[in-house]
């Protein structure tokens, strides 16, 4: 499945500063789709390069970011159990606080 | 060429007295102008008054508007636009906003607020300019340096407008005046720098119903929306956790392209003049991410009010009591403001004066700096351990490596090596301390206030950034 993740706020330094990542994730083993916890734990092994715990809290994101599947925030779309379609684009954005 | 050193250190003096004074008078003049618009609308209102006319000159002149003949030409350029027009105008002029930070954002929120004729501008903000703002943060000029943020904006946006009103509130935003300072406002402006304050902005806008326009920036990115507006989210349904103190950095430590709050700070502006003009969509269940160095701007629907929202939600019990007791520091783990992060006990600290006569005893000790290594590169202590703090877990054998060479080398020579942490300004040595403390560096102390206390109370050739 072709999809594209980004990563922004801070969360592409966990991912050798690389912001936009076409990527190419298989259903897993006997799964009929690939929903976003599938997809989390699918980053954490092939896209997240350091300080996993900045990104992942349990088997969820950390508090402090922000999960948009194509454009839409994915408590709006079932949070873990959303299902992620062929092209989807999928956002992680740290948030920020500075000014 | 010692009489050149001193002539030219006169020189300075005497410019430095000159500006001060000169900020000075500028200062008293946009003042008095303002007082003198005041007086004259008072009187107007009075002779108003007593006719039993709300707005004489726009009765004189056949107005029902409201807006005086010098309003109608001072705002022309809004009135003629069809979607904002006298009556978005008017509005606008009866509204009034608290911009809480007077620094990168809020300088040109403050600004275009005071240029569109907000009619009452609430400025708050602790702080004072510094030549390290002069970036990021327009609205303040050199001569300011060293003054109080708010006393720098108010006299800029007076002198933009000299027809609003703008309170000027020099003093940090707490929980003990929050609620009091908040509620004389129609609309509030985040335009902090830090996790606790937006919590608690955020909490206090729920419990007196205003709507928050929060921007922030860090780095090359912004982000923006509007909170607790007609219904929408705050900021704690989008965040019920603060997110770990590693995740959130500050423009002074982590670096801000100037321009890029400058972008936040204007859409605040906009945002804000939406909702005080009533024209057009609130940014509400919406946010704003731009990302400077690839071009994007980015708007995202975000979910609405969370029904299970500690402070906004159905069953809250979030109440001003609790709001006033509220500590939010200790809920996000860390400090309202830079350099007051009380993490450790007095026992486990010292002073640079008192780390100053260590290094001429010269008792045995590491000094190991926790800055990240490019702070390390523009300045650092002779004879330190760069070890960053995000690594220290990791790199921790160099630790103990360094200090086994120290205790081999002075085996038979008194008590055994001290171990000093310092870092740029005092929060992240405590945290290393404790960290070390926990793992078994017994002797772990920090330097209070870190190489920017270095700087101020033992050497003032110490470069600070």
């Amino acid at each position: 499945m072709q999809l594209t993740l980004e990563f922004g706020g801070g969360l592409e330094l966990l991912c050798e500063s690389k912001k936009i990542h076409k990527v190419n994730v298989d259903l897993p083993n006997g799964a009929d789709d690939l929903t976003m916890k599938h997809l989390l734990a699918w980053v954490r092994t092939n896209v997240i390069k350091e300080r996993p715990e900045m990104f992942l809290k349990g088997d969820t994101v950390r508090p402090g970011v922000l999960v948009l599947v194509n454009d839409c925030d994915w408590e709006l779309s079932g949070q873990l159990e959303t299902t992620i379609e062929e092209k989807d684009v999928i956002v992680f954005i740290s948030t920020l606080h500075g000014g | 060429m010692e009489a050149n050193g001193g002539d030219s250190s006169e020189i300075v003096r005497e410019l430095e007295e000159l500006k001060l004074r000169k900020a000075e008078i500028e200062h008293r003049i946009s003042t008095l102008e303002a007082k003198l618009h005041e007086t004259a609308a008072v009187e107007r209102l009075d002779a108003a008054v007593s006719n039993g006319y709300s707005s004489p000159a726009a009765i004189e002149h056949g107005l029902d508007h409201g807006l005086s003949p010098d309003q109608i030409y001072r705002y022309s350029r809004q009135l003629l636009l069809p979607s904002f027009g006298v009556e978005a105008q008017s509005n606008l002029l009866k509204s009034s906003v608290l911009v809480i930070g007077a620094g990168g954002l809020g300088s040109p929120a403050l600004l275009y607020l005071a240029a569109c004729g907000v009619g009452r501008l609430g400025i708050i903000d602790h702080d004072v300019v510094e030549l390290n703002n002069m970036h990021r943060q327009i609205i303040h000029t050199e001569a300011f340096i060293g003054h109080p943020k708010v006393k720098s904006a108010a006299s800029a946006c007076r002198s933009v407008n000299s027809t609003i009103k703008i309170d000027e509130h020099v003093e940090a935003l707490r929980t003990s005046n929050a609620l009091e300072i908040l509620s004389q406002y129609d609309i509030i402006v985040d335009a902090t720098d830090n996790p606790p304050s937006r919590y608690m902005i955020s909490d206090c806008c729920v419990l007196l119903g205003k709507p928050l326009v929060s921007g922030a920036a860090l780095g090359m990115e912004g982000q923006l929306t509007v909170y607790n507006h007609n219904g929408g989210p705050c900021y704690r349904c989008l965040f019920p956790t603060p997110p770990p103190t590693s995740a959130c950095q500050r423009c002074s430590d982590s670096g801000v392209l100037g321009v890029v709050p400058g972008v936040i700070g204007c859409l605040q502006a906009l945002e804000t003049i939406k909702l005080a003009s009533m024209v057009g969509e609130p940014l509400s269940e919406r946010m704003l991410l731009f990302d400077a160095l690839s071009a994007r701007i980015r708007i995202v629907k975000i979910r609405g009010r969370s029904s299970q929202c500690t402070v906004c939600g159905d069953n809250s019990s979030f109440d001003k009591h609790q709001f006033k007791n509220f500590d939010y520091e200790d809920f996000t783990q860390f400090p309202l403001f830079a350099g007051s992060l009380k993490l450790l006990p007095k026992e486990s600290r010292i002073s640079s004066e008192e780390f100053k006569e260590i290094l001429q005893k010269k008792e045995r000790h590491i000094l190991l700096d926790v800055r990240p290594s490019h702070h390390y590169k523009i300045v650092s202590l002779p004879d330190s351990l760069n070890i960053p703090l995000a690594n220290l877990e990791s790199r921790l054998n160099e630790l103990t490596s360094v200090l086994k060479e120290k205790e081999d080398v002075n085996a038979e020579t008194g008590p055994c090596t001290s171990l000093y942490v310092v870092c740029r300004r005092g929060n992240d040595s405590q945290r290393a301390v404790q960290y070390l403390r926990e793992s078994g560096f017994d002797s772990a102390k920090d330097i209070i206030g870190g190489l920017e206390a270095w700087a101020a109370d033992v050497n003032p050739n110490f470069p600070t950034y």
